[in-house]
């Protein structure tokens, strides 16, 4: 995945939730369609919130992975 | 992620998306710290999540919308403004309340961990568009007018339009 260029970099370091799920939401549209996130976080619940997030939203997760201690995803705004 | 949690979403993502109603309501009757949190951590997740999300207020719930402003015309009106008064960053916790101990501990465990203050989730909830709705029976009971609110909060309500909302819900929170 690391072909992938993001259109936005969204540093979620230090957040607990609901607030990494809240910021991508609040970040998606800055987007275009078809463009991609790319957040780095460090709350662990966010590895199970952020591809919920997704799913329920209509969006796509390219990437989930955890780095050390933190969790770096890939976000594709698909609508 | 979970195996179970996988399937649950992929049953989720499976639906028509007509089928899937995109609406939560909360009923909040508490008013205190811990509860408020809950609720608001749920709403503001729900409305992330691009659910469209109404909160309804009753009974001690009002204290999440109140404003810092003397409440009261009765006596009983005026002592339970002056022993109850307070804003949202006035509420204590269900355990541990200590008189204001166990909100100050809380406070700062909460700010060591880096947790958003309740005060700070409560505007998010405003922010993002999130529906707050006072009872207007329990506003008459406790005498706190539409003014003692703050902004962003809607015209009070009764029980007939909470339900109206619940029933088009596909979630509904009592907290």
């Amino acid at each position: 995945m690391s072909d992938v260029t993001p259109d936005l970099e969204l540093d979620l370091r230090g957040l607990l939730c609901p607030m990494p799920m809240v910021k991508i939401s609040q970040n998606i549209s800055k987007v275009p369609v078809g463009g991609v996130v790319r957040a780095v976080a460090t709350d662990a619940g966010s590895m199970a919130d952020i591809p919920a997030w997704a799913k329920s939203t209509g969006n796509e997760v390219l990437q989930a992975e955890k780095s050390g201690s933190e969790f770096v995803f890939l976000v594709k705004r698909v609508k | 992620m979970s195996t179970e949690l996988d399937e649950a979403m992929a049953k989720v993502a499976a639906l028509p998306a007509a089928e899937r109603t995109k609406k939560m309501t909360i009923v909040v009757m508490s008013g205190d710290f811990d509860k408020l949190f809950g609720a608001f951590i749920i709403g503001t997740g729900g409305a992330a999540m691009g659910m469209e999300v109404t909160m309804f207020f009753t009974f001690w719930g009002l204290r999440a919308i109140r404003s810092n402003t003397k409440t009261g015309d009765t006596a009983f009106g005026k002592m339970l403004g002056a022993m109850y008064g307070g804003d949202i960053s006035k509420s204590n916790p269900s355990h541990f309340s200590f008189f204001g101990m166990g909100r100050w501990m809380f406070g700062k465990m909460m700010g060591a961990h880096n947790v958003a203050k309740l005060t700070e989730l409560r505007d998010l909830a405003v922010t993002l568009g999130i529906g707050l709705y006072p009872c207007q029976m329990s506003m008459d009971v406790m005498e706190m007018p539409q003014e003692s609110f703050i902004d962003g909060v809607q015209p009070a309500v009764g029980v007939g339009f909470m339900l109206a909302e619940a029933e088009e819900s596909a979630i509904q929170f009592f907290i």
